[in-house]
């Protein structure tokens, strides 16, 4: 027998990746459980409902929640149906200038690093549009930052519905816009809920882009023009500009990690439902 | 009718694009065409109440954090991935991808703040004053190993089993399969994941604003203290005016510059990968 002269080096190897893994998932599981076991510790229903007190040292995050589903809101309701129309538009009846030069700011503003969006959001919303640091300039500049994502991910979900579809739609006699409607549309539905997701992933994610739009105030908004502090710029304040306010971010950024979870489950399962009853029954 | 409704929607969405590249321009305007753009590479520092724009020491810290990340997340990333596809026991890869995506997920602001309550004490007990390069390139690397790591994954997963069948009946071993095989046919996914992990190196706020200390200068060893250029526009954006105002927005622009050329380099990989 040939004694194997790859032995040793297939060991070092087989240790390294073993090795590199463990140092990844330990890491990990450092950052986990140090996120779960701190956030734990200051969570309980009242301070789901209760407002700040003492800076956000104590009390709890009730008004601040309100403001980060506004925002969420408002940038979903600018972003879902702009979005649809555009990605219908370059998937369906344009190989011209104008779906040229949108595909291409496309890609140049999905990298676009998001403090970018903030400083253009303050100059757009907050200071030609007039409308102030506000939920409503936050909201609409988020939705900016969701367009590039969401846009592209249905236009490759509609691309990728097979022509006859469109063919024997036409030939059944719908309409161009029954047969998107009830066709190219619930066909397209799991591109369009991921891209979706993505998008409120982003969005709830996104800290640097509201600091100049949407500000700081803790109180609970009023109305849509009045300024709100999102989850994430509460974690952000509270471990940057407060002392003695890293508990209280802990118990912030387990509830903002849930809230994640969570709308991304519904969200999936709710348009799972709604577009594939759709599609069965008509 | 339809396509006029969405060719509306569609010039609505292009004419809202156009306007973000054009107000960055536009509100970077009066320092460009005030002192050209040699001000902001030239000159004696960051000193915006004196009209001294010179962005290279905070150009620098960005490059160096985002280099540093990438020196730790991209074998980091890359390995686990060869491990999940090659060496992990069947039933550690499904918990271990669930892990990863929610790790994805994570917003860059929990990041930070982990950093700054865990790592910066940390390190500041080895060798003060902790907010650092090194901290800002360790929670950045964090940050971007779970991207790395699934992208190098689908990467890895997208070679062609009878390539990785013949490799094996050719009698080479795990190790040369990886090496020899899976790894170089991979390569072009791996390099756009990473290309993409840099875009989100270079463009994070708040995770490195948060742990890096933010004193502008030139980054002469990893414990230093540095600012980068996004960390430097959240900072100083809330008292700008006048010319530091436009300032910043130039560096707004000088920042979506670099990343656009990175996103045409991920573009040509991806293109010459499906070539």
């Amino acid at each position: 027998m040939l004694k194997n002269p790859y032995r040793l080096s297939d060991l070092l190897m087989t240790i390294t990746v073993w090795f590199s893994a463990a140092l990844v998932v330990g890491a990990f599981f450092w950052l986990l459980s140090d996120l779960a076991l701190h956030g734990i510790a200051k969570l309980n229903w009242s301070c789901l409902v209760s407002a700040p007190e003492n800076a956000g040292r104590d009390g709890g995050i009730g008004p601040i929640l309100v403001s980060t589903l506004l925002i969420l809101g408002v940038a979903l309701l600018m972003t879902i149906p702009l979005g649809l129309g555009t990605a219908v538009y370059l998937s369906e009846y344009s190989s011209g200038a104008l779906a040229r030069s949108i595909r291409m700011s496309l890609d140049v503003l999905a990298g676009v690093p998001s403090i970018v969006f903030g400083l253009f959001g303050n100059a757009l919303f907050c200071i030609w549009l007039g409308l102030g640091f506000s939920i409503l300039s936050g909201g609409l500049t988020l939705a900016c930052m969701m367009l590039p994502i969401f846009i592209r991910s249905t236009e490759a979900g509609l691309t990728a519905v097979a022509t006859e579809w469109r063919h024997g739609a036409a030939a059944l006699g719908l309409t161009q816009a029954a047969a998107l409607w009830h066709v190219l549309l619930p066909a397209a539905a799991p591109a369009i809920t991921a891209g979706l997701m993505l998008s409120i992933g982003r969005a709830l994610a996104e800290t640097a882009a509201l600091i100049f739009t949407s500000g700081y105030v803790d109180r609970m908004p009023d109305s849509l023009s009045d300024s709100g502090r999102a989850l994430s710029v509460h974690i952000y304040d509270l471990s940057m500009n407060v002392t003695g306010g890293d508990q209280s971010a802990y118990g912030a950024a387990l509830v903002l990690i849930v809230l994640l979870v969570v709308i991304n489950n519904v969200a999936a399962s709710l348009a799972d439902r709604f577009l594939s009853q759709r599609i069965t029954t008509s | 009718m339809l396509a006029r409704v969405t060719g509306g929607i569609a010039l609505a969405v292009a004419v809202l694009l156009g306007l973000v590249l054009m107000l960055l321009v536009r509100e970077s305007w009066p320092v460009l065409v005030g002192g050209g753009w040699t001000r902001f590479f030239v000159g004696d520092g960051w000193f915006p109440s004196s009209g001294q724009f010179n962005l290279l020491a905070m150009l620098w810290a960005t490059l160096a954090a985002s280099l540093g990340a990438l020196l730790i997340a991209v074998p980091l990333g890359v390995l686990s991935a060869v491990f999940s596809r090659f060496y992990s026991p069947g039933w550690l890869i499904m918990p271990l991808r669930r892990v990863m995506v929610l790790l994805a997920g994570i917003p860059s602001v929990v990041y930070g703040l982990w950093g700054l309550t865990v790592l910066v004490p940390l390190i500041a007990g080895w060798e003060p004053p902790g907010a650092s390069l090194l901290s800002a390139i360790l929670i950045l690397a964090l940050m971007i190993l779970p991207t790395i790591a699934l992208t190098s994954e689908a990467a890895l997963a997208a070679v062609a089993t009878s390539n990785l069948q013949g490799a094996a009946a050719l009698g080479l071993s795990r190790k040369g399969i990886v090496l020899g095989v899976a790894l170089p046919a991979a390569r072009v996914g791996i390099l756009s994941g990473a290309l993409l992990a840099t875009m989100r190196t270079l463009g994070e706020t708040m995770a490195v604003l948060m742990v890096a200390g933010n004193v502008v200068q030139t980054p002469a060893s990893l414990f230093d203290p540095v600012r980068v250029l996004t960390a430097n526009i959240a900072l100083e954006m809330p008292y700008a005016t006048g010319d530091h105002r436009a300032a910043l927005f130039a560096s707004g622009v000088l920042l979506m510059l670099i990343v656009t050329v990175l996103a045409w380099l991920a573009g040509c990989v991806g293109a010459r990968s499906n070539a």
